[in-house]
């Protein structure tokens, strides 16, 4: 059913297309409030390094722990580094392994979500299987014990959020391919001579695109908060790279000593990011699928 | 109810495999450690045959299915190796910090499921009101919040700012005496002995970090229980019930809640595995000492046989806990067991 109106739309042009997102984006003021705010992280991800006043490494001991001023905005840590320099630069960072992990868990689940989908029998029962038991741990749980079975490093970060994720994908992906395995336009497709890889790649895969991004979006925010856990219990990324987790995780040590603002405003930035993938996502959702709203 | 016991005994026969293919994970992620994990348990003084002794003893010179079996043996009879930092077997260390955790997860679940529910269902009956938006809000911060960070929030309002919660350090102050070792739960301990002042010692400790933990899970149970509710209550059987003159308590309670309960009885299963895995954050931040910051201080000192086994505990018991919200959904859906398999 949603292909029908899928293919209406884009048969009539992608103007309506166009006029339907507007239309969402006017009715739905939230959304374009999470578009912008993703605009502030996407600025602070790609420029902050060269717009912030300080070195976000240089130490100051003179300068230590000062609360926040207007020289140093968010104020100063326990070596007189000016904390707001290091929120924003460590938002490319976050960013970066979020980004990363979600695009190889995007890409392999949709690989094996296809498969699995499309040729069944088999080797969908032993990918359901595999997904089933990924599942079966808790996620960060799993995400821990296979970052310290790899070696505590920044790519093992980004491998085990992938491997948490790609079950999510996968099983989205199966699902959508597995209803339009049989549809009237793959069989069409596949009766001009195209082969089984090309139908699935070319014609039934994009079908599934449009869930899949509003997953994207709700996945971020999720992949953020497992990146930066892990580095919070010290795994992963090492002192004194900026970088939120492991700034909350110092500031946590000043905290009881009314330091507030070594922890608060690394943190206060997670959960900016966080908000705005799932706002996002939740946009994402109602411009693509309206009767999903919750 | 033959039918009935039959579908217990068939969701039963499904965790198998789903356990198999944890400890075929968990026994991986063992032989995964970085280098080769002989050279690594033979410490830094090592000579060649000390090496190969030790790959014998380890039995890291066997094919990898023997390895796997002698493993999955290992596992059955609850040897989960040795832990270096503590020098005792992982599975006591786990057995006697399981407790802490437990008392807190569960604290954090009950309380979140108190406050959830009643908002979800108040949320559903009164549509675009303030309870409504108040949920809507709650929701969507509920899942952006990091948990370390709310604890680490939370410390500093009560603690630092109030002074009203004791010092963040564990699960007792040390001007009390630890309850007498009965079931490991202060809370249940301390009422046994009939000690109330320990008992209010321990629920100080306690509501900081089952706050944190339960906000985290409020979010997906307030989301589940709205729109199970809603969708409840815009079905035949309640129009039905209307129809016949019901009252509304008789109406929301009976018909549409019961019926609401069982997707958020669902929900309730993956709210566990985030659970246990914001547990070990949590934990972290209030110096908890439970099994996730045992695993926090196994892997800054690099004791995989520690952690290893943590992962598998905890995937055990999370894959038990499922089985047992599965049963329990037999029990309570009569629509399931009866249908024809």
């Amino acid at each position: 059913m949603s292909d029908a109106t899928s293919n209406s739309l884009h048969v009539k042009s992608n103007d309506s297309a166009l006029a339907h997102v507007a239309y969402v984006l006017k009715s739905n003021p939230i959304t374009m409030l999470a578009f912008s705010m993703f605009a502030v992280l996407i600025v602070a991800a790609v420029f902050g390094p060269s717009l912030v006043p300080y070195d976000p490494l240089t130490s100051n001991a003179a300068n230590a722990l000062q609360p926040p001023s207007l020289a140093h905005w968010f104020g100063t840590d326990n070596l007189g580094r000016d904390v707001f320099s290091r929120v924003v630069v460590a938002t490319r960072l976050d960013l970066a392994i979020s980004v990363a992990a979600v695009a190889l868990s995007f890409a392999i689940g949709s690989v094996l979500g296809s498969i699995a989908g499309y040729w069944g029998g088999w080797i969908d029962a032993v990918l359901n299987r595999l997904f089933d038991t990924i599942m079966a741990f808790p996620l960060f749980v799993l995400a821990m014990g296979i970052v310290a079975a790899l070696g505590n490093t920044v790519e093992n970060i980004v491998y085990a959020t992938a491997v948490i994720n790609i079950p999510f994908y996968a099983r989205l992906v199966r699902a959508e391919v597995n209803i339009r395995r049989e549809s009237g336009f793959a069989l069409a497709a596949k009766l001009s001579g195209n082969s089984d890889i090309r139908v699935l790649a070319l014609h039934i895969f994009p079908n599934a695109l449009p869930p899949m991004m509003v997953q994207v979006s709700l996945n971020l925010g999720w992949a953020i908060l497992n990146a930066a856990g892990l580095s919070f219990i010290g795994l992963g990324v090492r002192p004194p790279t900026a970088e939120w987790g492991i700034m909350v995780a110092e500031g946590a040590n000043f905290i009881v000593s009314g330091e507030w603002w070594l922890a608060f405003f690394p943190g206060f930035a997670l959960m900016f990011a966080v908000f705005t993938f799932n706002l996002m996502g939740d946009g994402l959702r109602d411009i693509v699928d309206p009767r999903q709203r919750t | 109810m033959s039918g009935r016991l039959a579908t217990v005994g068939y969701r039963i026969a499904h965790a198998i495999p789903v356990i198999l293919g944890v400890v075929v994970v968990s026994f991986l992620l063992t032989r995964a450690l970085p280098g080769d994990p002989a050279v690594y348990f033979a410490g830094p003084a090592a000579d060649e045959a000390s090496i190969a002794q030790i790959r014998t003893a380890l039995g890291l010179d066997k094919s990898l299915p023997e390895q796997f079996f002698v493993y999955a043996g290992d596992v059955l009879s609850g040897d989960l190796g040795q832990s270096i930092s503590t020098g005792q077997p992982v599975l006591s260390d786990l057995a006697n910090r399981l407790p802490a955790s437990l008392e807190l997860t569960l604290t954090a679940l009950l309380l979140s499921c108190a406050i959830a529910i009643p908002l979800g269902v108040l949320a559903a009956t009164r549509p675009g009101t303030t309870v409504d938006h108040l949920c809507r809000v709650l929701v969507t911060a509920g899942v952006s919040l990091p948990t370390f960070f709310t604890g680490v929030v939370l410390i500093y309002v009560f603690y630092y700012l109030l002074g009203i919660a004791p010092s963040p350090l564990g699960r007792l102050d040390f001007i009390y005496i630890e309850p007498d070792h009965v079931t490991g739960f202060y809370l249940i301990d301390a009422a046994i002995a009939g000690d109330w002042e320990t008992w209010i010692g321990a629920v100080k400790q306690l509501i900081l970090p089952a706050i944190t933990l339960a906000l985290f899970t409020l979010a997906p149970l307030a989301r589940m229980t709205r729109a199970a509710m809603l969708s409840a209550l815009s079905s035949d059987y309640i129009r039905t019930a209307r129809a016949a003159g019901l009252t509304e308590n008789k109406v929301l309670f009976t018909y549409a809640f019961r019926n609401a309960l069982l997707p958020v009885i669902t929900t309730l299963g993956m709210v566990f595995s985030f659970t246990l895995g914001a547990n070990v954050l949590v934990e972290k931040v209030f110096a908890w000492p439970g099994i996730g910051s045992y695993a926090v201080e196994a892997l800054v000192v690099s004791d995989y046989a520690a952690v290893q086994g943590f992962v598998l505990a905890m995937a055990l018991l999370f894959v038990a806990l499922n089985l047992i919200i599965d049963i329990a959904y037999t029990l309570i859906d009569p629509r399931i067991g009866f249908e024809t398999r």
